[in-house]
């Protein structure tokens, strides 16, 4: 199985920018995946860390020089556009190899794989940047997805939500983002054995991929995910850029949005343990 | 000339007729509700043809759309009504049994004017025959439906080849709409506008990129583009099929609103009615069905104002600015009938809310808390929207605004409970 973390310090503080590239948002944007970009950046900012967000739009090529790129979820038509856009000239695959981090969620995680099934029968490449295969299913996941990290993630639970009717195989010695707690996640049969700290084992959830200098994470935890789960957020942030404080306490506005997010995950606890 | 109603109908739709006016008077005297939904209910179970029957020889027009349909239904039935009679299913119940209801009300030669919801358009619409089909929009509203917009668009396009003869009065400015108009032999463009674009990026034909412009739109990969509309709202004025422009001071407030008049003349005007007193009456149009009625809330005067998915909040902000800023109250569910999933609150500038008062309630609260948070807009979290009310700044009115299941809720207890 492949290395959690990739060696410290494979990236260092930075004084310039960090720059978050929103990838097609006009397709890939469906499930409010925006506020993603709009959270990575806050908190980067209230961790002392200047970032700005790239967008780019689509029939433009992917720029090379971003830190952390953010594909997000969409339609099977819009999916396919951005598919072929997001392969074409092998520029965030190269970004990715030379060390940046790409968050992919839902659609984004199909895409970053070998091939996934469009609404036309047909199947479609992915950018492959990762061993991964979607198939069709024969239902639609839909609903509250609550996920146990992988222990060497290091993350509390995360809570979302689920939209598709892909299933997604790992490759060999890829490891997942964590297990399922409720939901379905990548639904295609493959399981997690027990864990080593008695952590439950049990169906798969998402990717955490090293690649090359990079980082693949991808999940069907959909849309605004990192809203639900700010510890993700600073961590996607960490593999972007070594070295940063945690959120400044004195910040007000980061103060506020740790309350919500508190009180986001107490009322989404409560939610999700019901029926 | 029909003389009495035993030589139009068979004892059958007779039958079903009696049984939906005795239990629609039922559920209302138990007050369960206006009783059009489980009255129709009733009459189609004992007759399935009945809205055949009922639509038989009367004009009927059908409004479809994801935001507007209960509004502009409401305008096109009051521009119709300077001509006569007009039927429709006022309280907003848009399926198979509401408008069933909806026809069965006497006089039954009156022209009917229905609202219908966008799934259930085509299956209606075969039923009762419309001469006239006024399509709105179509924009996400429920998220846990899965390609929800281009479906919908598609079963519009095919609907039109089975209504022969009729025509369309559709939104030019939104590119699924357009489309699916394609489908109808007669078609009256109308620029009612689209402020919302973000669900219609790429093209309903072919799958390629839109590219939008002012007040324009075309498809980069085929021939398909924004057709020139006939009908146009212009911010306060309409232009009608002739060219003569006509100022619009209407009781509803919002831009929106504006465009959903020009669609309602356009309807009104294509079936006879001249455009000076249809617009008149367009223009004294009020209260529908509850959307902008002012309550009392917590001690305060609040005014409702119905947001049930991005491209309605969209509008609702813009509308919001019209006025001196007031006080906040956002109440918020994620129930099924809003979708249960809320994700798209983070496409929808709350930013804009910045300077305002701001509460919110609803078993959505915090979700909305976290969006307010990251841009930069204090809230205060409340367990019920009373108390979101009482706790606004200073004592003038409140605007408050509802996912569609938390408006029919603050809606529901005024009813109830008259102040």
């Amino acid at each position: 199985m492949t290395a959690v973390r990739r060696a410290a310090g494979a990236r260092a503080a930075r004084s310039s920018a960090l720059r978050i590239a929103s990838v097609f948002p006009e397709l890939l944007g469906t499930y409010g995946d925006s506020g993603n970009a709009t959270i990575l950046a806050a908190r980067s900012s209230w961790r002392g860390q200047p970032a700005e967000v790239v967008t780019v739009p689509a029939g433009e090529p992917v720029p090379r020089h971003c830190d952390l790129y953010l594909l997000g979820g969409g339609e099977d038509e819009p999916q396919v556009l951005a598919a072929a856009g997001v392969g074409a000239g092998g520029s965030l695959a190269a970004a990715v190899g030379a060390g940046a981090v790409l968050f992919a969620v839902c659609a984004g995680l199909q895409i970053v794989g070998t091939s996934f099934p469009g609404a036309d029968g047909n199947v479609h490449s992915g950018a492959g940047i990762v061993d991964l295969v979607t198939t069709p299913g024969a239902t639609r996941a839909v609903g509250d997805l609550v996920v146990d990290p992988r222990p060497e993630v290091g993350l509390d639970v995360l809570y979302g939500y689920e939209n598709h009717r892909g299933r997604t195989s790992l490759g060999a010695g890829l490891a997942p983002l964590g297990t399922v707690r409720r939901g379905i996640g990548n639904g295609a049969g493959q399981r997690l054995a027990v864990g080593p700290r008695g952590l439950t084992g049990g169906d798969l959830e998402g990717v955490w991929a090293v690649c090359g200098d990079g980082l693949v994470v991808g999940t069907y935890l959909h849309g605004p995910v990192l809203a639900q789960n700010p510890q993700l957020a600073d961590r996607l942030l960490d593999e972007a850029v070594g070295g940063l404080p945690p959120v400044s306490s004195d910040d007000p506005r980061a103060a506020a949005a740790d309350r919500a997010a508190t009180a986001l995950r107490a009322a989404r606890a409560r939610q999700t343990s019901r029926g | 000339m029909r003389t009495s109603t035993r030589r139009w109908a068979s004892p059958r739709t007779l039958t079903a007729l009696g049984a939906g006016r005795v239990v629609a008077a039922s559920s209302r005297a138990l007050r369960r509700g206006s009783g059009e939904v489980v009255g129709g209910k009733a009459m189609l179970a004992l007759q399935p043809r009945l809205l055949a029957k009922l639509a038989a020889n009367r004009t009927i027009v059908i409004v479809s759309g994801t935001n507007g349909k209960t509004t502009t239904t409401r305008l096109v039935a009051a521009a119709l009504g300077t001509r006569g009679p007009v039927a429709s299913n006022v309280g907003g119940a848009n399926m198979t049994a509401g408008v069933a209801t909806a026809l069965a009300a006497k006089p039954r030669d009156a022209a009917a004017v229905l609202e219908v919801d966008e799934l259930y358009l085509p299956a209606v619409a075969s039923l009762v025959r419309p001469r006239l089909v006024v399509l709105l929009n179509i924009t996400r509203d429920q998220l846990d439906r899965s390609n929800e917009t281009r479906r919908i668009a598609g079963l519009w396009r095919a609907l039109g080849e089975q209504l022969p003869g009729a025509t369309v009065v559709a939104n030019a400015d939104d590119p699924l709409v357009a489309w699916a108009a394609f489908g109808f032999e007669r078609r009256t463009w109308v620029s009612a506008g689209q402020r919302w674009q973000l669900d219609a990026t790429v093209c309903p034909a072919c799958g390629g990129l839109l590219i939008r412009g002012e007040g324009d739109w075309r498809c980069t990969s085929c021939d398909l583009r924004r057709p020139e509309p006939s009908v146009v709202a212009v911010r306060h004025d309409l232009i009608d099929l002739a060219g003569r422009s006509w100022p619009v001071k209407l009781a509803l407030p919002g831009l929106v609103n504006t465009g959903n008049a020009a669609l309602a003349l356009a309807a009104a005007t294509d079936l006879g009615a001249p455009v000076a007193p249809a617009l008149a009456a367009i223009s004294q149009v009020g209260d529908v069905q509850g959307r902008y009625r002012k309550i009392e809330l917590g001690g305060r005067v609040a005014r409702l104002l119905l947001a049930k998915n991005p491209a309605g909040w969209l509008e609702m902000l813009e509308l919001l600015d019209e006025a001196p800023p007031r006080p906040v109250v956002i109440h918020f569910h994620a129930r099924i009938a809003d979708g249960r999933d809320p994700s798209w609150i983070w496409d929808v500038p709350l930013e804009r809310l910045a300077g305002r008062d701001v509460h919110v309630s609803g078993e959505r609260a915090e979700d909305v808390g976290v969006r307010l948070a990251y841009v930069g807009v204090p809230c205060t979290l409340h367990s019920d929207p009373a108390d979101a009310a009482a706790a606004c700044a200073g004592n003038g009115t409140v605007d408050v605004l509802a996912t569609y299941t938390a408006f029919r809720e603050l809606l529901l207890a005024t009813v109830e409970e008259p102040a």
